[in-house]
């Protein structure tokens, strides 16, 4: 082949990938194997993070030994987000954040259960969206990007180019969202192919989208073409009951869009958002048969966003009967409930996990407000890499 | 050996995918098939799973490229004609041309756009679009008007780290030939002084250099001697070529097939009168189509866009001041 992603270097026919896979399948299940056999191992060459849990502890998410353990760690995914989520809002309404700050509250058991069955390290994609910050987490995002996306560092991945949710790592598998509802799924698709085209095997990319940008032409041209190609991908559609101020009445017409699924040859999967163990196990599923290569897999989850579109927006257009369904329910207080009562966790581990979260989220907001501002001087105005053919500073 | 623009295209194509394990091709007909004007003829058989059929499906075409080139590949998208980019305007504007920037991660890959107008083909298979996506930051638009261009520029296009859009006249495919393929052209932005002159200089590219050039030969029985530069490249414009140029002759023309709001013709007259207003005799003027959908019928199509003959009495007009 020719030359490949400078970021990682691909060995191939070395058998095994590191560490074991563990496969989630529920409480009561056992761990299953997925039986794939990779047949190569990517190896980063530049210094990315290996994966760390959310207290910091290291340790892989497919070293699980025990299914109880990936819910351990997801909710602590969730609870960091949580509280780093928490800590922008106090940013925004204090003016410290310019734009907008929008969050993913209420959410973060459906946006964290999918990422925990990727694997970054073995190059699996993932194109989060705007209510994504567990699931980012849970994939390997450093704690720190977010904080310098939203304060603007040029030590962050975008420099202050771009803001907010719009941020990613695209060497490193996460892709970086434009507000444009729908086009990141057909990007996905393309790093698919490139695998399928490059020899490369065992693979998944995962698109989030919401209930709203389902009705967009490039989803519905996204979830086609990955139909028509097989690929092996995961779209998960966070079903949080509004697109902004839209209601889903307004939406769309079918009954779930789960039933879209048989429209377009994919496989369709079904979760309640509020509840981790079930997001966990559909999310195992989906993911596990697309890197069987089963073809594309459509989860929708149910959900109610627990916030306003952003934080300008109070949600007074979201009903009382649904603010007090079970929609509403705290997906993080269900989780943590859950883990007490069966007795993977006491109280006073959900406290102590929490005060490492407020920890780790205080130490990258005091080291992201010490690093310098973006400096108009220094910027280079290019917007190509090819830097002779960029007409960047025209009339300047 | 005679070669057409087509053909150009095609090897160029051929060249690429042999030489280069990154390249594949995606678009809608054009593997078993061979494209709707049979730019990939036989590019499926001798490449076998690197030339894919795509769905109608514009938007995700480009978006797929994208994440390709993301990820290390060099996809060359065929649109089956230009005017279908519109589909995919946000894929190449918003993703595309942002991607560099915000991320630093390039995306190298091309889009074909089969461009401009041709008998009866109409509002909707005519559109030369390349104004609309040089105005956008990110990206890289080229206009090859020569067979030789056609062939040296699009495998320049391929090598570049940056989307291109590649934008291939339909007048030319079939009725411009050449004897031979050359082996290197101008770099990427270049321009080229297609015919010398001294009394007026006429910018243009794409088809409209064929018109220009019958222009200026029609004008050389009068003893004008009209300067023809062909940009070959709408972004970058080369903007020292152009001035040069008119630093010798102090007077321009520019000539393009796109609609008249904005666009190249009115960037490149920005730029000499506002990096050289002291080398102008005369003012500046432009030709282009008209502020109509394109036509369908010869007659009226024939008057929509500029011609030798519209362009013949805009030189006179500028010669006159
Ligand atoms: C194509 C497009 N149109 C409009 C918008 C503006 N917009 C941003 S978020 C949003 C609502 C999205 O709703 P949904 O997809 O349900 O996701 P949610 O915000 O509920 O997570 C809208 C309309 C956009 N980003 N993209
Ligand atoms: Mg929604």
């Amino acid at each position: 082949m020719g030359q490949l992603d400078g970021g990682r270097k691909l060995e191939f026919g070395s058998g095994v990938r590191e560490g074991p896979e563990a496969d989630f399948r529920g409480l009561s299940g056992e761990i299953g194997c997925t039986g794939r056999k990779p047949f190569f191992r990517v190896t980063r060459v530049s210094a990315a993070k290996t994966h760390r849990s959310p207290s910091a502890r290291a340790g892989s998410k497919h070293q699980t030994s025990a299914p109880h353990e990936l819910l351990l760690s997801t909710y602590k995914w969730m609870l960091l987000a949580r509280t780093l989520e928490d800590k922008l809002a106090s940013l925004y309404r204090s003016g410290k954040i310019v734009g907008g700050v929008y969050l993913g509250r209420g959410q973060e058991a459906f946006s964290a259960a999918l990422a925990a069955h990727l694997d970054q390290a073995g190059g699996d994609v993932y194109a989060p969206l705007i209510r994504d910050m567990a699931g980012r987490l849970a994939f390997g995002e450093p704690l720190i990007d977010p904080m310098r996306t939203y304060l603007g560092s040029p030590l962050g991945p975008m420099r202050g180019r771009d803001g907010n949710i719009h941020r990613g790592r695209p060497r490193e598998g996460m892709l970086a969202m434009i507000s444009h509802l729908g086009a990141m799924v057909s990007v996905v698709n393309g790093v698919l192919l490139s695998r399928r085209l490059r020899g490369i095997g065992g693979q998944v990319g995962a698109a989030c989208v919401g209930d709203g940008a389902t009705s967009t032409g490039a989803f519905h041209e996204a979830l086609n073409q990955a139909a028509v190609e097989k690929l092996p991908l995961v779209v998960a559609v966070a079903n949080n009951q509004f697109a902004y101020s839209t209601p889903t009445s307004r939406q769309f017409a079918c009954a779930d869009l789960v039933d879209r699924a048989l429209g377009y040859g994919v496989a369709g999967h079904r979760c309640d958002g509020t509840n981790l163990e079930d997001c966990l196990q559909t999310f195992g599923e989906a993911v596990r048969r697309a890197r069987q290569g089963e073809g594309p897999q459509l989860v929708v989850g149910s959900l109610l966003r627990l916030s306003g579109h952003g934080e300008h927006d109070d949600a007074g257009y979201v009903p009382a009967a649904v603010r007090k369904s079970a929609l509403a329910a705290d997906c993080i207080d269900l989780a943590g409930g859950r883990l007490i009562e069966r007795g993977w966790a006491a109280e006073v581990d959900l406290a102590t996990w929490k005060s490492e979260a407020v920890n780790r989220v205080e130490e990258v907001l005091e080291q992201v407000a010490s690093e310098p501002l973006p400096d108009p001087l220094g910027e280079t105005w290019c917007a190509l890499s090819v830097r002779h053919l960029c007409e960047g500073n025209l009339g300047a | 050996m005679n070669v057409t623009y087509l053909d150009a295209i095609r090897e160029a194509q051929a060249k690429a995918l042999a030489r280069d394990d990154r390249v594949f091709l995606y678009g809608q007909d054009i593997a078993a098939f061979g494209g709707a004007f049979k730019a990939t003829k036989r590019l499926a058989e001798e490449f076998p799973g690197r030339v894919l059929d795509s769905p109608i499906s514009e938007d995700a075409m480009v978006g797929l490229a994208i994440g390709a080139a993301i990820d290390g590949m060099r996809p060359i998208i065929e649109m089956q004609f230009a005017d279908f980019s519109s589909i995919a305007f946000n894929q190449i504007v918003n993703q595309a041309g942002t991607h560099f920037y915000r991320t630093g991660v390039p995306v190298p890959f091309v889009i074909r756009l089969p461009s401009g107008g041709n008998k009866g083909s109409g509002p909707f298979h005519s559109q030369s679009l390349e104004s609309l996506y040089a105005h956008f930051p990110g990206l890289v638009v080229l206009m090859p008007a020569t067979v030789e261009d056609a062939y040296t520029m699009l495998l320049d296009a391929v090598e570049l780290d940056d989307p291109v859009i590649f934008c291939e006249h339909k007048l030319l495919y079939y009725h411009l030939k050449a004897d031979k393929l050359p082996a290197e052209g101008l770099p990427i932005g270049k321009a080229r002084i297609a015919r010398a002159g001294t009394h007026a200089t006429v910018v243009t590219a794409g088809a409209m250099l064929h018109e220009a050039l019958k222009a200026a030969n029609q004008l050389a029985e009068e003893a004008w001697e009209i300067e023809v530069v062909d940009l070959r490249s709408a972004k970058p414009i080369d903007t020292d070529t152009i001035l040069a140029s008119v630093a010798r002759t102090g007077r321009i023309l520019c000539v393009a097939e796109s609609f008249p709001w904005g666009g190249l013709n009115a960037e490149v007259i920005a730029r000499v009168v506002g990096e050289g207003f002291h080398l102008l005799d005369a003012p500046p003027l432009r030709l282009n189509s008209r502020d109509t959908p394109i036509p369908y019928h010869p007659n009226l199509w024939a008057a929509h866009r500029p011609t030798a003959a519209s362009i013949t009495t805009a030189l006179r007009k500028l010669l006159g001041f």
